[in-house]
């Protein structure tokens, strides 16, 4: 799995990288988190509101700071 | 006509906190409310806890509201309107769109993208943080009806030519290349639950009040600053009515900085009791809210000098002429 975290430095994106770290640990998934905050490369994926989870370039959820709960269900 | 006075006066207006706090100066600490010390501090402590109330529970129920109105089915509902129907239903959108300045790039992006007309995105831009509906009741409570609805619809006329100029000047050529050919995301925006929807609207409170507090807190000092220390001379002097200048200072003081519309009202509050004309308050707040140096900044990373520079001028001349009519026309509302 290979996994980005779109946001631009703000808290909120720090927080779900930091969920999104502890969902796969708990989980025991091997998996690449990439954060990427050039404005550019998260237009690309035509996204409004930040942060954003991207699974395999797929867009999983905008705008939200998921739970490690929630995560989890996505992940599995 | 008595109860909704009275409904009024006690949630809007906030009278028995006003009387609570009065209480508690006078026969708690001990001071008079007439004296500085005093006054000040009835003016700071009844301030800051009707703003924080108000905040609280207006940003909970609109921001339910605003859950059914995530920027993506704006661009959807706004993609179906041309010419100028679709600038007023960009400005009134921008009301009810959940937004803060930190995603103004993404959006501008998302919008123009989706091909959406760049002078309805200036429609949205402009109206989205200057009318939000939580700001219009704040303004009802601490002026009066007749106030924030005329804010309203001056603020909503603002966004509105300001974005047809833009349109039809044909200023699609000054925004940069990037802008254009993204992504365009389509999610559905229904599936939220009851549920869902109670919970964004609690986080919404959190982020906004946790945004925002440092913002009151100063704002209101300031108020409480201008409401018993500075002489009214002094005042009157800078932002005294018979001072043609008065409005075109207050903007252009406003205009470089970034506060929140919350945080502006204790200071306009402040300056109308000392006899300041309400055009000049409001054109503070509009050009604290409306324009700033970090948002400028933002969009200059999507479009050319020439455009922002068109922009910021349209938004400048369209408060100051706010400005002088309210000073001009106030009369009618106070």
């Amino acid at each position: 799995m290979y996994i980005k975290v779109l946001g631009s430095g703000c808290d909120k994106c720090k927080k779900l990288e930091a969920n999104v770290k502890e969902a796969l640990q708990s989980l025991g998934i091997e998996a690449t988190v990439e954060k990427v905050e050039d404005f550019k490369q998260i237009m690309a994926f035509g996204v409004m509101q930040t942060p954003a989870l991207v699974i395999d370039e797929k867009v999983k959820s905008i705008g939200k700071v998921l739970s490690v709960d929630e995560l989890k269900n996505i992940f599995k | 006509m008595f109860v909704l006075e009275w409904l009024n006066n006690q949630l809007l207006k906030m009278e028995w906190l006003n009387n609570g706090v009065k209480w508690f100066v006078e026969t708690v600490i001990g001071m008079g409310i007439d004296t500085k010390l005093g006054g000040s501090l009835h003016f700071f402590i009844y301030d800051v806890f009707k703003i924080f109330l108000l905040l609280s529970a207006l940003i909970f129920s609109i921001s339910y509201i605003q859950s059914y109105f995530p920027p993506e089915r704006t661009r959807k509902i706004l993609g179906r309107f041309n010419g100028i129907s679709a600038n007023i239903l960009g400005a009134l959108l921008g009301t009810i769109t959940p937004f803060c300045s930190c995603s103004s790039i993404p959006l501008f992006i998302g919008f123009t993208s989706a091909g959406l007309p760049i002078g309805v995105t200036f429609s949205f831009l402009i109206s989205s943080p200057l009318v939000d509906l939580a700001s219009v009741l704040l303004l009802a409570s601490i002026f009066n009806w007749k106030i924030a609805i005329a804010y309203v619809i001056v603020g909503l006329l603002l966004a509105v030519i300001s974005g047809t100029i833009i349109s039809k000047a044909k200023m699609e050529k000054y925004v940069e290349s990037f802008v254009y050919g993204n992504t365009v995301l389509d999610v559905d925006a229904d599936t939220l639950t009851f549920k869902d929807r109670i919970s964004f609207a609690q986080d919404q409170v959190k982020d906004i009040v946790k945004k925002v507090w440092i913002y009151i807190l100063i704002g209101v000092g300031i108020g409480a600053a201008i409401h018993n220390w500075i002489p009214e001379s002094v005042i009157s002097a800078a932002l005294g009515q018979d001072k043609w200048y008065s409005v075109p200072l207050a903007t252009l003081v406003g205009i470089p900085m970034y506060a929140d519309i919350f945080g502006t009202l204790p200071i306009a509050e402040a300056l109308v009791s000392k006899g300041v004309g309400i055009g000049t308050a409001l054109a503070f707040m509009m050009a604290v809210t409306a324009l700033s140096l970090p948002s400028i900044i933002m969009l200059k990373k999507v479009v050319k000098t020439k455009l922002l520079v068109i922009f910021v001028g349209l938004v400048t001349i369209g408060i100051l002429i706010i400005g002088f009519s309210f000073n001009a026309f106030g009369y009618l509302f106070l």
